[in-house]
């Protein structure tokens, strides 16, 4: 190893800790302008009206968001519907059946890739299953397209939670003469619960946001999603796209600017609730 | 150990589920195949390196777009990996209380929807980009002799985009960085401090020496969200398919070609759209093995699986 002065290493030292000093709080005021700017320009377009209204085409005025925010209300529940049962289950084989470890590694392989595969990928294929035999774009598609990009997420969650039951537990149960579906569900997920619960939010708000499978499942309308079931469906990502690029409006940008103010509001709020749950969890054991 | 009816339902039942990852990721393979066959008999795999795009006259080629997908991500890795490595360390040794805050605004960057960065990009960073930062770049720092830096820019491009995937894939890779840096022994690090190392070169030799494996993991998790964002680097790539002339060009990736074509296709250019689908996929599972690999031997080297 290279001899080195004292005052050198000691200096590259500094250098170093402020630079990383310097990372993290470049990190924090990127985070702090993304939220300023949404803020300052969306808190101005927010009123009671732009909350309760549907949206408009440009030049009719008490345009809103509210179809598109009951709709993505709808597509969002609609996946945690079509997604967490499933989800759950899948966990459930992998952290309580352990007698196919090679099959259980292949699935925990496919689920880790999953996790990581682009979301517009997901939207594509449910647009050759659902949209383009049918012919007919819908929320349910968007809701699929959302369940698949979920499934993983929570299915790895719910492994991890189950696996922090103390084995102890289960023991004890199955002493009692408790089948084995009764212990999993019964004592094993419930101990888990709080766990299990924070990891279902947790992956809703991220699909929530989601936007590019959106566009080839659930396309836009300005109408009530009324035809969740079968024809395009009001929702805010495809609202914020469609208003900020493709209007060349000042007005637009500005309804753009409030409903994105209004969906990380909803994501953050649903982001913040499962971290509490968490942690009073952590403070309850 | 007799088993009844209902835990045996139970159990095939879990396992179905369970088999939907597998089955989901061979439909995600099988479907993008199927859909693409027609562009792959029509031009072979000179539809990767042919730069064409021309729907009226029914060519297509990968290039432009996959050149672009790789630009953007090279330009956000090289930008976020010393930083979220730098903060990574911060954080593992800053008291307590200023790393939990500091830690969850970081980790809150991760919770912002890719449509609103896109948005933020579109309407903050392009003007902000296009009046002085590529201005200053380009005419006072004269960066325009390097290669790959063209004079003309318009805020718009491969540029911006990739600054924009650097702050989406931080908190990504910061996060990996800190468990692994959390989980190097204490007693390690205690000892180099104990012969009178630095911080930095604690930080170099000991926790990077013990946890390469880990942090290489990390690094692969967020080229696997660099390569398939689509709503951020769709708003401000400025979605031109040809080959770029430098980075602040305007250009495309593969992610954001779907998005903004894929509606309207039909034909031919579908089957190549769904080609470039396909491209990413491959893509995207290759650095998905790969940062399981890591991980995965990172964990095994630790002993705790």
């Amino acid at each position: 190893m290279k001899k080195r002065g004292f005052l050198f290493r000691k200096s590259v030292d500094i250098a170093v800790r402020a630079f990383s000093a310097l990372a993290v709080a470049l990190a924090a005021a990127a985070m702090l302008w993304i939220f300023w700017e949404l803020f300052a320009r969306g808190g101005a377009a927010l009123s009671w009206s732009f909350l309760t209204n549907p949206s408009k085409p440009y030049g009719i005025p008490d345009g809103g968001v509210a179809n598109a925010l009951l709709g993505t209300v709808f597509i969002t529940s609609g996946a945690a519907v079509l997604g967490v049962v499933p989800a759950v289950c899948a966990g459930i084989y992998l952290a309580e059946f352990r007698d196919t470890p090679k099959l259980s590694a292949a699935i925990r392989f496919a689920a880790n890739v999953l996790m990581g595969m682009p979301s517009v990928l997901s939207g594509l294929f449910v647009y050759t299953v659902m949209v383009a035999p049918t012919g007919r774009f819908s929320g349910l598609a968007a809701s699929v397209a959302l369940a698949v990009i979920m499934f993983p997420v929570v299915m790895r969650t719910t492994e991890d939670m189950l696996s922090m039951v103390p084995y102890a537990l289960r023991e004890s149960a199955l002493a009692l003469g408790m089948s084995r579906m009764r212990t999993t569900l019964l004592i094993v997920c419930r101990s888990a619960g709080n766990g299990l619960l924070t990891g279902i939010l947790l992956s809703l708000s991220r699909v929530a946001g989601e936007t590019a499978p959106l566009l080839f499942t659930a396309l836009f309308a300005d109408s009530w999603p009324t035809d969740y079931f079968s024809g395009p469906t009001a929702n805010m990502p495809v609202l914020i796209t469609e208003y900020s690029t493709n209007s060349p409006f000042a007005a637009m940008h500005a309804a753009g600017w409030g409903a994105a103010l209004t969906v990380t509001a909803l994501v953050f709020l649903v982001n913040m609730t499962s971290r509490i749950l968490f942690r009073e969890k952590h403070h309850g054991n | 150990m007799k088993h009844s009816f209902g835990d045996c339902l139970f159990k095939w039942g879990c396992l179905f589920c369970a088999a939907m990852a597998l089955l989901l990721l061979f439909g995600f393979f099988a479907q993008l195949t199927a859909g693409s066959a027609e562009a792959w008999r029509r031009f072979g795999f000179g539809f990767l390196v042919s730069s064409a795009w021309d729907p009226v006259a029914g060519k297509f080629g990968a290039l432009p777009a996959v050149t672009g997908t790789l630009l953007t991500t090279a330009i956000a890795l090289i930008a976020a990996l010393p930083l979220a490595f730098a903060a990574a360390m911060y954080l593992t040794d800053a008291p307590r209380p200023i790393a939990l805050v500091l830690g969850h605004a970081v980790d809150l960057l991760a919770a912002i929807p890719s449509v609103i960065y896109g948005m933020w990009g579109l309407f903050v960073l392009v003007p902000l980009m296009q009046d002085h930062v590529q201005p200053f770049l380009v005419e006072r720092l004269g960066l325009c002799g390097l290669p790959f830096v063209n004079r003309d820019f318009n805020g718009f491009g491969i540029f911006t985009a990739g600054i924009i995937l650097a702050v989406m894939i931080l908190p990504y890779i910061c996060a990996v960085m800190r468990d692994v840096f959390v989980m190097t022994p204490p007693v390690l690090r205690e000892s180099a401090f104990g012969v009178g190392c630095t911080r930095w070169e604690v930080a170099r030799d000991i926790v990077l020496g013990y946890g390469m494996r880990g942090v290489m993991g990390g690094v692969f998790i967020g080229l696997g969200r660099a390569l398939g964002e689509t709503m951020a680097v769709l708003f401000v790539i400025g979605n031109v398919m040809k080959m770029p002339d430098g980075i602040f060009s305007g250009s495309t990736t593969i992610a954001a070609t779907l998005a903004n074509n894929f509606p309207e296709a039909d034909g031919l250019q579908k089957s190549a759209l769904f080609a470039l689908g396909l491209i990413l996929l491959c893509m995207s599972f290759g650095i998905q093995s790969l940062s399981q690999y890591c991980l995965r031997a990172d964990a095994v080297r630790r002993g705790s699986r």
